[in-house]
């Protein structure tokens, strides 16, 4: 059965679009059919971290209002043939999604994909709500840092009174994506530990990204962290939590790109 | 910076997980929709007191001050005496 999940967290920029992209190119490598799609309306930006941002041609609002069939919007990703995408408009706003186009959208994703990953955007308002409305499982993403926490705090309320399983009196599956940590500051006393996040906002914890350059490469490229440089950190936290969504229990560590010397060196000669 | 300010800095993460902790357990009690309790006290206070004197809107101030343990809410109304009142209490 077809699982719905968003990506979500309140505050923008804490990387909601990267793990979007990463969690749903992971997935897709190990077989399951995935659409990642965006709820950014009039700010979309999941096309240009996945590299598709020169093949769309119709849009999730396009598709709502019956103006495109979805299969004319998905955009079959070039490097996964499991991966495709379904992208927000960029010249219409947020009040162009209705609560039933979105729903009728959701069950036909639903019946062509494993997974349906939605990319919320940033806020509580109707693009935020609308992303969650349908999903079972939560990722809330978080910095280890005192707005992006309280704002989890915040969205994490909000899956539980505004979706449809909150509704029915039923949960959403909520999990914690820690990212941008630092392991070294946080020891240092610096940084929010993980322990510090998972006790305030008490929800389980997927996966602890760590920062890293790898992310800004990969999205200055349009490749998902997890194909670009698949042995780097983040990508290798990235692909963990996607086992982890997956049902497989795999000990949480925090992967790091720290290389030897030799390694240094002859990784700078060799670019 | 010198060297003994070095040794007596101290972490800043643990008071960053203070701040929330008490925060959020406010936030949470206030449960989104009563985020705007102190308007609504203000309000109704007035309402209160506006049965028996005369008080310009202006002229009511609400606070609170959210803390551990104890929180405090204090409310500052200022009433005007009227002149006739004025005049009959310097008589």
């Amino acid at each position: 059965m077809a699982k719905v999940m968003v990506v979500t967290s309140g505050k923008g920029g804490v990387g909601k679009t990267t793990s979007t992209a990463a969690l749903g190119a992971a997935l897709a490598q190990a077989g399951k059919n995935v659409v990642v799609v965006d709820f950014d309306v009039g700010l979309r930006n999941l096309d240009l971290v996945m590299g598709a941002e020169r093949r769309v041609v119709y849009d999730l609002i396009n598709v709502v209002q019956g103006d495109a069939k979805l299969a004319q919007a998905l955009i079959r990703d070039k490097r996964l043939d499991t991966l495709s995408i379904l992208p927000a408009s960029q010249t219409r706003d947020k009040d162009a999604l209705t609560e039933e186009g979105v729903a009728r959208v959701i069950g036909e994703l639903r019946e062509k994909f494993d997974w349906v990953i939605c990319d919320s955007p940033a806020g509580i308002e109707r693009g935020a709500t609308l992303a969650m409305r349908h999903a079972e499982i939560a990722v809330v993403v978080t910095n280890p840092e005192v707005s992006s926490v309280r704002d989890s705090d915040r969205i994490i309320g909000l899956l539980d009174s505004k979706t449809e399983k909150a509704e029915k009196g039923e949960r959403v599956e909520k999990h914690l994506l820690l990212t941008r940590y630092d392991p070294g500051r946080a020891q240092r006393g610096e940084m929010l530990t993980t322990e510090d996040v998972l006790e305030i906002l008490s929800i389980p914890l997927l996966g602890i990204i760590p920062e890293s350059e790898e992310v800004l490469k990969a999205s200055n490229v349009g490749s998902p962290v997890t194909l670009n440089n698949a042995a780097s950190a983040p990508a290798r936290a990235y692909a963990d939590a996607a086992k982890r969504l997956m049902g497989e229990s795999v000990a949480m560590t925090i992967p790091n790109d720290r290389k030897s010397l030799f390694g240094k060196i002859f990784l700078r000669r060799a670019a | 910076m010198n060297v003994l300010s070095f040794f007596r800095r101290k972490s800043s993460a643990p008071v960053a997980r203070e701040r929330l902790q008490l925060l959020l357990a406010h936030e949470r009690a206030a449960g989104g929709g009563r985020s705007d309790l102190v308007n609504i006290l203000r309000e109704e206070i007035l309402a209160v007191i506006a049965k028996h004197v005369t008080v310009d809107r202006d002229r009511i101030h609400v606070k609170m001050d959210r803390g551990g343990s104890v929180s405090t809410l204090e409310v500052d109304i200022e009433i005007r005496t009227p002149p006739g009142d004025a005049l009959a209490l310097s008589a």
